[in-house]
């Protein structure tokens, strides 16, 4: 069983949501990235979605670019991003980590030398916002060798034939990108949300998860009765350009806003909470 | 190369050999494979033809001449010099012919809003000139660097009532300008209709926005016979994204005696690393929707790039071109700013036209090409575009404040 696997039965057994947050590697400062995934864990982080610096986020908002371009002031590569899930593999062996980026920087390592190093690292899953399942088969099989999980997404605007397409690539979760936008939007539309995933639990038995536009606690809260695991992104990264380079403030505060949103998301699941979305 | 079925490419997902293809977050699959159903279902309706090439001839006064160069011809003592003069199109470049495709298209979809990334601001003027035309809603993303060295088209987009988008992310070039567009298209899927200036981006848009611009090629040919009796020896086009480029050479492909040349902006030198070739110094990666040749670093982040021409300062190329090169159909070359320079005025003083500086770079390349050639020989330059919008960028580096 995949440690993405793993820990997606166990929070089922505790009947509670995963908790996933994005921040990315390398911002403030490479050195900061390691000590920060290990202080959203302890703040109650299930998985970390270790986002790759990129020149050309598209797919990105403000917030996520800003930070993108922090961390390519130091050079934040996707091998030095790979060492930094070795890093934390050292001392964490249960917590996944997934990436989220864009292809390039894959296409440039190699398809092969990345997975055989992301193996090395303990990676466990990989998201490329830019590579659609169609054009996915040789990354895909060269990640499945490894044991990484590749991570899709399925949009508002995915038809059923597309999501049967997706389904059947996708490993680890289903990553349900909850409004047509770009990575910190604010308009999350959590009625709708109900009703779409459970459209799309008729064609995947994976777990989903639910990003884009989750904001704080009590979004996350809403989003946890009705989605398997809530990524939560701009909201945290946000606290390091709050916080403008210092790196520890950035840590404490992100794990406060973590800590937070765990509480209530728990509190939602918990028997006899009022279900408000 | 002769058993090539020019007409079979790209395949039914969009690649060109390994490039091309669709690259772009879920959220827009689906508006990509509608725009592919409507473009394929109109561009075989004869109906929808008609409407396009009454407005090509009316609107934007096609066809317009391929004028002999002779003065131009005689001067380099080689090969007859031919201009395809896009710059005699409405708004002053070919960039019109693909706007006043995609805008029918996006009528055809319902659409209400228009989006355009622009460089030199060629495409947005051409974009918000259709919206204009049409009474649609009309947002155009440009660099901040490039809204500075091409002022007058920001304000040209203004006065037709386009809103003008300064980007003030990245580079501040022409790369910045489409990946915001690209996040606007994200946001606004449902009412909005992206129009891709170049053949770059995500299947249909490479083999859409070519076979818009072929007219090009398709009236070149038949002007060329009709005036010579036969075949041009060579085609010579500047390389941004390629839009021009591939306009003119597509209807040439299956001609094997026609040698075709890509001029890429070199700027500085391409051996100094500011430049904007990635056919003669990049490698393949994936960027903006396709899989193509970049300019990129070893850890395959996207370099700045560098051209006295603001439509060529673009880090990519589409996808087709990527593939002509490889199969060696087709010839890339580069020309450094300086030598774009020397052939805007060259053109200007010989022949009274004063080409965009985008083109000058295809023109430079034919004053070294035309004196190896025989004066029975003739090379067609696609003259893409005119050079008012340049004339702030030649007097600034000359030392003059106009
Ligand atoms: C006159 C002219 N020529 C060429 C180009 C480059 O684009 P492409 O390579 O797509 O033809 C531009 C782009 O702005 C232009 O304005």
């Amino acid at each position: 069983m995949s440690r993405i696997e793993q820990r997606f039965a166990e929070l089922r057994e505790q009947n509670r949501a995963a908790l996933i947050p994005y921040v990315t590697a390398g911002d403030p400062e490479p050195g900061a990235t390691v000590p920060l995934m290990h202080a959203l864990v302890a703040a109650g982080a299930d998985l970390i979605e270790l986002g790759v610096p990129f020149s050309d986020p598209m797919a990105d908002g403000p917030v996520i670019q800003k930070a993108c371009e922090r961390a390519l002031r130091f050079g934040t590569s996707l091998r030095d991003v790979l060492a930094m899930v070795a890093e934390f593999r050292k001392t964490d062996t249960t917590t996944p980590v997934v990436l989220m980026g864009y292809l390039n920087p894959v296409e440039r390592m190699g398809y092969e030398a990345f997975a055989a190093t992301a193996k090395t690292a303990g990676l466990d899953g990989l998201l490329t916002v830019d590579l659609p399942p169609e054009e996915s088969e040789e990354v895909v099989d060269l990640l499945e060798a490894s044991g990484i999980d590749p991570i899709f997404l399925v949009a508002p605007t995915t038809s059923d034939a597309r999501i049967d397409h997706v389904a059947r690539a996708a490993r680890g979760f289903v990553y349900y990108v909850s409004l047509k936008g770009v990575t910190g939007s604010q308009t999350l539309d959590t009625s709708a949300l109900a009703e779409r995933l459970e459209g799309l639990r008729r064609h995947t038995g994976l777990p989903l998860g639910v990003g884009f536009g989750i904001r704080d606690a009590q979004t996350a809260a809403q989003v946890a009765q009705v989605a398997d695991a809530v990524v939560v992104g701009s909201a945290i990264v946000r606290l390091a350009e709050e916080h403008d380079g210092d790196a520890d403030g950035f840590a404490r505060a992100a794990a406060t806003v973590v800590r937070e949103m765990r509480d209530a998301m728990d509190v939602a699941r918990s028997p006899g909470a009022a279900a408000t979305v | 190369m002769s058993k090539i079925d020019w007409a079979a490419f790209p395949d039914a997902r969009g690649h060109f050999g390994p490039y091309g293809g669709r690259f772009v977050s879920e959220t827009l699959m689906g508006a990509l494979d509608e725009l592919q159903q409507v473009y394929e279902q109109y561009i075989n309706d004869p109906d929808f033809m008609a409407e396009l090439d009454h407005d090509l001839k009316q609107f934007v006064g096609r066809p317009n001449p391929l004028y002999h160069a002779e003065r131009l011809s005689r001067e380099l003592g080689g090969a007859q010099i031919y201009l395809k003069r896009e710059d005699l199109n409405h708004t002053g470049a070919h960039k019109v012919n693909n706007t006043i495709g995609q805008a029918l298209l996006a009528k055809k979809l319902g659409k209400t809003r228009i989006i355009a990334e622009t460089g030199a601001g060629q495409h947005g003027v051409a974009t918000a000139t259709v919206a204009a035309r049409l009474g649609l809603e009309c947002v155009v993303y440009m660099g901040e660097e490039d809204t500075r060295r091409q002022s007058q088209n920001v304000y040209r987009m203004r006065l037709l009532g386009a809103e003008v988008v300064v980007v003030k992310s990245g580079t501040r070039t022409l790369k910045d300008a489409l990946n915001e567009a690209m996040r606007d298209w994200v946001t606004n899927v449902d009412d909005t209709f992206y129009i891709i200036g170049t053949v770059a981006g995500p299947h249909p848009y490479p083999a859409m926005v070519r076979d818009f611009q072929a007219v090009i090629g398709r009236e070149a040919r038949e002007q060329h016979l009709e005036m010579t009796g036969k075949l041009p020896d060579a085609l010579v086009a500047c390389v941004g994204g390629g839009s021009n480029a591939i306009g003119l050479f597509h209807p040439f492909l299956g001609d094997e005696s026609v040698e075709m040349i890509g001029v890429e902006a070199g700027g500085d030198g391409v051996e100094t690393g500011r430049h904007s070739a990635p056919l003669c110094a990049g490698q393949p990666g994936v960027l903006h929707g396709n899989r193509t040749y970049l300019m990129e670093d070893e850890n395959g982040q996207i370099i700045g790039t560098h051209s006295v021409s603001a439509g060529l300062d673009y880090p990519g190329v589409g996808p087709e071109h990527a593939w002509l090169k490889d199969i060696g159909r087709v010839n890339y070359v580069s020309v450094t700013d300086d030598q774009a320079l020397a052939g805007f005025h060259r053109m200007t003083r010989t022949e009274g036209i004063i080409p965009a500086l985008e083109t000058s770079h295809a023109i430079a390349h034919v004053l070294d090409l035309a004196p190896q050639m025989r004066p029975d020989q003739s090379i067609i330059i696609n003259l893409s575009g005119r050079g008012d919008k340049d004339l702030n960028t030649v007097a600034e580096r000359e030392g003059i404040t106009l």
